[in-house]
């Protein structure tokens, strides 16, 4: 179990957690104050970030034939950077 | 299963765009709905969320050194944590229809009801699998075959977990 534990999907782990933390504390104020476009594009970037971790480390789509891994990235990329745009066109 | 899963991430793909169109639309009603959600719920459902696919993870590297026993052991928890989920989302839908919050409400709270219940759906399913990969694997046989299986129904419930990181910051999050 001890070996287990220190594949690297655990590190992988604690750092989608971390970055929870921080998200949640960019969306509560933190560090962005009432500059609340910025704190959202720090929100949706992580989010997104977090989505790629899992993407890589935990589908293992790191060590995929390549094509599929383009095609899940590019969902993360055209997804995240749509969703920004719709939300700038907002603001 | 990756075809399966590019189809869901599109939908769901939409679901995001629609939501942040309308959300443009109309920002206030957006941001105050989002104020009245149980945040703490989310964040603490999130944490299960990503919890349950680090095990899945763990999961399949027991099953490629053949730990039948173990293997079986992290998707038992991984269902634990999605039982988990389950029964938090079921207290905030309660709290939300007892304060008179429904589907009907507003745009932002149809949007909610909506995606996050579908996305239940994808959490029971996912548990379903979850439970047939704890079977497949307290067996303790391992084979190309059973693994790629214990794989895919993996890779589902990470998908799972992926939808969940974007709504949450979607719904709870962005101001």
């Amino acid at each position: 179990m001890n070996s287990l534990l220190r594949h690297k999907v655990t590190p992988v782990w604690l750092m989608l957690i971390l970055a929870t933390v921080i998200s949640w504390e960019f969306g509560h104020g933190l560090g962005f104050g009432s500059h609340y476009g910025y704190a959202t594009v720090a929100i949706v970037l992580i989010a997104f970030i977090k989505v790629r971790f899992v993407f890589l480390d935990f589908m293992e789509l790191r060590t995929a034939p390549l094509p599929l891994r383009i095609v899940f990235e590019a969902w993360a990329v055209i997804v995240g950077s749509a969703i920004l745009a719709l939300y700038w066109s907002g603001t | 299963m990756w075809v399966f899963i590019l189809g869901d991430m599109l939908i769901f793909a939409l679901f995001f765009v629609v939501f942040v169109y309308y959300r443009a639309h109309d920002v206030p009603l957006f941001s105050h709905s989002q104020s009245t959600l149980s945040q703490g719920f989310g964040a603490f459902n999130t944490f299960l969320m990503l919890t349950s696919s680090w095990f899945v993870a763990l999961a399949i590297q027991a099953a490629r050194s053949n730990l039948g026993k173990l293997s079986a052991r992290l998707f038992a928890l991984a269902f634990l944590c999605g039982f988990g989920f389950v029964v938090i989302k079921f207290f905030e839908y309660s709290e939300k229809i007892h304060a008179g919050i429904t589907l009907t409400t507003n745009d932002f709270y149809m949007y909610y009801f909506v995606f996050t219940g579908i996305h239940l759906m994808h959490v029971l399913i996912g548990m379903g699998v979850l439970a047939f990969l704890w079977s497949t694997s307290r067996r303790g046989v391992f084979n190309e075959k059973n693994i790629n299986v214990l794989e895919s129904g993996a890779s589902f419930w990470h998908l799972v977990d992926i939808l969940w990181i974007v709504l949450f910051a979607l719904l709870y999050l962005i101001k």
